[in-house]
């Protein structure tokens, strides 16, 4: 069945990337607002080095991968209701597909296309804004894909009740974006009221955060064993959901 | 004949609706049979039932000696499927899923390139799914029923929708398939479709089957009653008609006369007794009943969705 899993795959990035809306939304989109907002903040960079161990030294490269991992799993629940709706699900389970190899299929395509998103991040990064840092990025892109596979587990569970592909991306959005802020991202965690910090707490995005913001700076992964941890019990509980929950039809 | 499909007393229900109940049939090897019903009736349940797509509340299924709920995966790599209203990826080119269904099979594949040249469609081999017409996606989704060279293939309304230029071109289809000594399932609700394309077919109403039989059998049974329509300035010839055997009733307006009456001989006695008092014949049709008839009589007329 392998071969049926790699052509598949193949097939879909193939369909994914003659979609020139969706293709921007989950490829351009991070890469623009890195541009956008390294441009903006980048001539202070230069003049006051110190200043750029915040925000914008590791909380902007995160973001914007961060963003990777949610366009990815944004795209993947309304490609996922799309089929759905329109039966392509039910025609390929009429064959000796597997279901799980349908579904792993689309899983490796949203990672493959996590991966060349992040090298284009890199790419349009060396160019227009010296950040100037060495970062571990064969690391990063591990952590990446970590938490990209992670949340997709949420996406799975979100294109099991969402009722038809027309509200699966604005679904979507509500239940992912909510997490970004809330993730330690722009407030640390710290200073977020005690109720918000308690609901930050069992949020996927938050490990992901301190995941991503770590390996970035360098920590070792060892001392990430926690985050790595919490994103593979989400995907366990969110697998099992969805296998209970998920609709082909 | 061996039974290609065995199916006895399944049940299935959605909910509080009982979408079929105690059906049972047979599919002979090398046949074409068809399933018809009125919309709702029932014959898409039991197709994906056999296909091995749902899962029957009661009663078996045999299909090539498998079962298709524990043998699924096997039965899929034998059969193909057309299922109804079904969608492909809006921008995959047809000659990328006609490879990407061969690569899911275990069993050697048909040679795609052929099937598409057979189905009319090699000149939209590089075509997006999404820009092929209704009739150019119906003959998509044969060609990939017919990609693993399946043993048995199933059609779920196979030519709604299309036009009639279509609609036979694809009937001329699956009597190929038929003549490749495969066997193929459809179901439709174009009586006409029946009639000509199959070997037997099964009437399905309400999730129940009412009758099984060979079209012309069907007529039979069902319908035995023939009518002659003439047209005759003859003297008495109402009462000429109304004495020939069989005759039930004579209908005169004009000179325009409808005979109706039953039995096989009918439209010979007519002539003979039209012959035999001289009289003169400015038009002469018979009207037959067909499968049509059968149906409307079987399941009623009302209009339902």
């Amino acid at each position: 069945m392998m071969r049926g899993l790699w052509k598949l795959t193949w097939i879909e990035i193939k369909i994914f990337l003659r979609e020139p809306l969706g293709a921007f939304g989950t490829i351009g989109f991070p890469v623009l607002v890195f541009l956008v907002w390294g441009r903006l903040a980048s001539p202070k960079m230069v003049t006051t080095p110190v200043a750029a161990t915040g925000f914008i030294r590791v909380g902007l490269p995160v973001l914007a991968s961060l963003l990777i991992a949610v366009s990815s799993v944004l795209s993947l629940v309304t490609i996922i209701s799309i089929y759905r709706e329109g039966g392509i699900l039910k025609r390929l389970r009429a064959t000796p597909l597997r279901p799980q190899t349908i579904l792993t299929a689309h899983v490796m395509v949203k990672l493959t296309l996590t991966v060349a998103t992040l090298a284009l991040l890199v790419i349009a990064g060396k160019r227009y804004y010296p950040v100037g840092v060495q970062v571990p990025f064969f690391a990063f892109a591990m952590a990446l894909l970590i938490t990209t596979w992670s949340i997709l587990s949420i996406g799975f569970v979100i294109a099991s009740i969402v009722p038809t592909a027309r509200f699966a991306q604005p679904i979507g959005a509500i239940v992912l974006y909510p997490m970004i802020a809330l993730s330690g991202l722009f407030v640390p965690l710290e200073s977020l009221p005690p109720a918000l910090h308690a609901v930050a707490r069992v949020l996927p995005l938050t490990y992901a955060v301190s995941l991503l913001e770590g390996i970035w700076s360098g920590d070792a992964w060892s001392a990430h064993v926690g985050d790595v941890a919490a994103l593979v019990v989400v995907f366990l509980i969110c697998t099992a959901l969805s296998t209970k929950v998920f609709r082909w039809e | 004949m061996a039974h290609v499909i065995q199916v006895s007393g399944v049940r299935k229900t959605y909910g509080s609706t009982v979408a079929v109940d105690e059906v049972s049939f047979e599919v002979n090897q090398g046949e074409i049979f068809g399933l018809i019903g009125p919309n709702g009736a029932g014959k898409t349940t039991t197709m994906e039932c056999v296909e091995g797509l749902r899962t029957p509340d009661r009663g078996t299924i045999s299909v090539l000696g498998l079962n298709p709920f524990h043998d699924v995966y096997k039965l899929q790599d034998r059969i193909g499927v057309q299922l109804q209203q079904a969608q492909l990826q809006k921008r995959i080119k047809v000659w990328e899923a006609m490879d990407l269904w061969a690569a899911l099979y275990q069993k050697k594949t048909a040679d795609g390139e052929r099937l598409l040249e057979q189905l009319g469609l090699i000149e939209k081999r590089n075509a997006w799914f999404m820009n092929l017409s209704g009739g150019q996606k119906q003959r998509l989704f044969i060609a990939l029923a017919l990609i693993n060279d399946p043993e048995v293939v199933f059609l779920d309304e196979l030519t709604t929708g299309l036009d009639p230029q279509s609609r036979r071109a694809i009937w001329g289809l699956v009597r190929g398939i038929r003549e490749r000594g495969k066997t193929v399932f459809l179901t439709t609700h174009l009586m006409e479709e029946a009639e000509r394309l199959c070997d037997r077919v099964a009437i399905i109403e309400h999730g129940r089957i009412i009758d099984i039989d060979c079209p012309e059998s069907l007529v039979k049974r069902h319908c035995p009653e023939r009518t002659v329509v003439l047209a005759t300035d003859g003297l008495n010839a109402a009462d000429h008609f109304r004495v020939i055997p069989g005759v039930e009733e004579v209908i005169c307006s004009n000179s325009q006369f409808t005979i109706r009456g039953r039995g096989d001989d009918l439209v010979t006695e007519v002539i003979h007794c039209l012959s035999e008092n001289h009289m003169r014949v400015t038009d002469f049709r018979t009207v037959l009943p067909n499968l049509e008839d059968v149906f409307l009589k079987l399941t009623g007329r009302s209009i339902r969705d």
